[in-house]
């Protein structure tokens, strides 16, 4: 089995204003693998990478986080991301005043990047390329994504974390996106995913997790979660047999609550 | 026609320096969110350095730049022991922060340099003056002008040209984002706040020849330099310079040809008016909440 990049232990966090929004996760991410991460709105999936990543302030109030074996528990995001764990967050923080170049640029403030590297990148996403003087601001929601995603690439992290990157895409862009996501692990990249579209996010995925409420209520290998009755009910979509009666119930019952 | 040409020129001399104080307060608004009330005392704590540096025997050059050291630091420890603990909290209580540190260090100040005023030498002369048509500007208006808009240009240069100066704008935009790229947010707001001492330190040594130093010098240009920022947008780096250099042709103007007893009211009825004509300033944005 490869090595644990990223081992996150009986984590308890929130925020000053509420508390406990994590109640006890625990989660591991291996060299090479993609993990999703899935639960539906408010479980705390944002809260779990913001954790990770040492976005707020004085958590996780109890439990661990390692990367590779090291305390990421108070360290300061910018030196998590100069460790090798970059997070495309939710919205995408790009920012909307810089041009295209400037907001790539910014990626090779802590640790520079070469020419190549940034060829590779805009390789990828050739349409970066021509709109490299634009504002960030005006470009489309797939392409500020783009750009996002670009530039975690820029930082050459050992694993990417990624939050909601379908959010708000049209379809043909969100393959788009996670076609990328899977050549981008096909050489070598691990990512933990966080994604409403169950779907794609499972297709992609080796393993996966659920989070209901602050805990994780499952988890297993993609193929297993894509035959689990209750994420094919409540994440697929799949419609179940009629009950006897004749309709359906108004909520799905959660076998695992 | 000479007398308003004369007005304009005295204008934009003061207005070249209320740019100079805008300038700091606006570096620190649009990057932290905080009006820094001590920014005026920032300014003349560096003015006192340069002349102990003076009195002491240092050449004008190494005096002028231990002020602007020293004021630097002052701004960034401010900020890294006072301001940033408290940022997590409210704007009152920032606010109120900002004001004990302008107490602190007019008490300071008082307590080492005494509150009588003090002559500032400067190495140009109030007396030489340059003729240009019927307009006469003395050399010391002349060099502060000058002075003036040479650290506005190298603001701009470092702002718009240099990494740091990208990093900082992009703090102000969006210090998670900038944090998840690597950016150390707090060091480059820490260098914000030093960048804005220092610039107010040599709105002070520029000013301190002309109004005599004392702890409370900084009281009216102070002033003078909000109005300026208000009035180009608080968001502005342009914005504070078009503002200060109106807000001293205008002040000029209306000494001139209206009452020089009400020439201070000016400033603030441009703030009164700014926020009820067009609060987001000249060349501010609407306000839109930061993300
Ligand atoms: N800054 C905050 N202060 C207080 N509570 C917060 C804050 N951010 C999130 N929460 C709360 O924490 C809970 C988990 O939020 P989180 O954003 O982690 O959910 P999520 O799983 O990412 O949801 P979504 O799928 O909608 O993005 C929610 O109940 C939310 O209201
Ligand atoms: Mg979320």
């Amino acid at each position: 089995m490869s090595a644990e990049l990223l081992s996150v232990r009986n984590v308890e966090a929130g925020y000053r204003r509420r508390l406990v929004v994590l109640r006890g996760v625990s989660l591991s991410v291996r060299e090479g693998q993609v993990v999703a991460l899935l639960g539906s709105n408010g479980a705390g999936k944002t809260t779990l990478l913001r954790t990770v990543m040492g976005l707020i302030p004085d958590q996780p109030e109890k439990g661990e986080v390692r990367f590779r074996g090291a305390l990421l528990n108070g360290r300061d995001p910018d030196a998590i991301t100069r460790l090798g764990v970059a997070l495309v967050p939710e919205g995408r923080g790009i920012f909307p005043e810089l041009t295209v170049a400037e907001n790539l640029q910014l990626a090779g403030y802590a640790r520079r990047y070469t020419r190549s590297d940034l060829d590779a990148v805009l390789d990828r996403f050739p349409v970066l390329r021509e709109r490299g003087r634009q504002l960030a601001g005006t470009l489309s929601g797939g392409e500020q994504q783009m750009l996002a995603v670009a530039r975690a690439l820029l930082l050459r992290p050992s694993l990417l974390l990624l939050d909601e990157p379908s959010l708000g895409l049209a379809p043909r862009v969100v393959a788009e996106i996670f076609s990328t996501l899977r050549s981008l692990n096909q050489e070598g990249m691990t990512l933990l995913l966080v994604e409403q579209n169950a779907r794609m996010a499972l297709e992609v995925a080796h393993y996966g997790y659920v989070l209901e409420a602050g805990r994780l209520v499952l988890e297993g290998p993609a193929d297993r979660l894509r035959e689990d009755p209750n994420v094919q009910e409540l994440y697929l979509g799949v419609q179940r047999e009629a009950s006897p009666k004749g309709f359906r119930r108004w909520r799905p019952k959660r076998r695992w609550a | 026609m000479t007398l308003a040409a004369q007005y304009v020129a005295n204008g934009l001399a003061s207005g070249g320096l209320y740019a100079l104080v805008a300038l700091g307060i606006v570096l620190l608004y649009r990057s932290s969110r905080v009006l820094n009330f001590a920014h005026g005392d920032l300014c003349t704590l560096g003015a006192f350095l340069a002349l102990s540096a003076l009195q002491a025997g240092w050449p004008y050059a190494a005096s002028v730049a231990a002020g602007l050291v020293g004021a630097g630091l002052a701004s960034a420890g401010f900020y890294q022991v006072l301001v940033r603990p408290v940022r997590e909290g409210t704007v009152l209580g920032l606010v109120i922060t900002t004001l004990g540190f302008a107490l602190f260090l007019g008490g300071f100040m008082a307590w080492v340099w005494g509150t009588d005023t003090k002559p500032f030498p400067s190495p140009m002369s109030d007396v030489r003056v340059y003729r240009l048509g019927g307009v006469v500007i003395s050399e010391l208006t002349a060099g502060s002008l000058a002075a003036a808009l040479v650290l506005v240009a190298l603001l701009s240069l470092l702002v718009q040209r240099t990494p740091l100066g990208l990093a900082m704008r992009a703090v102000a935009q969006n210090p998670v984002a900038a944090q998840l790229l690597g950016v150390p947010a707090r060091r480059v707001l820490a260098a914000t706040w030093a960048l804005a001492g220092m610039l107010g330190a040599s709105a002070g040594v520029l000013l301190a020849p002309v109004l005599l130093l004392d702890p409370f010098m900084m009281l009216d240009p102070f002033l003078k330099g909000f109005a300026a920022a208000v009035l180009g947008g608080m968001d502005s780096l342009p914005g504070a310079v078009v503002g200060g250099l109106t807000l001293g042709v205008a002040e000029s103007l209306f000494a001139g040809y209206v009452s020089v007893k009400f020439k201070a009211t000016l400033s603030f009825l441009v703030i009164v008016a700014v926020l009820l004509l067009k609060p987001e300033g000249l060349f501010g944005r609407p306000f839109e909440r930061r993300v």
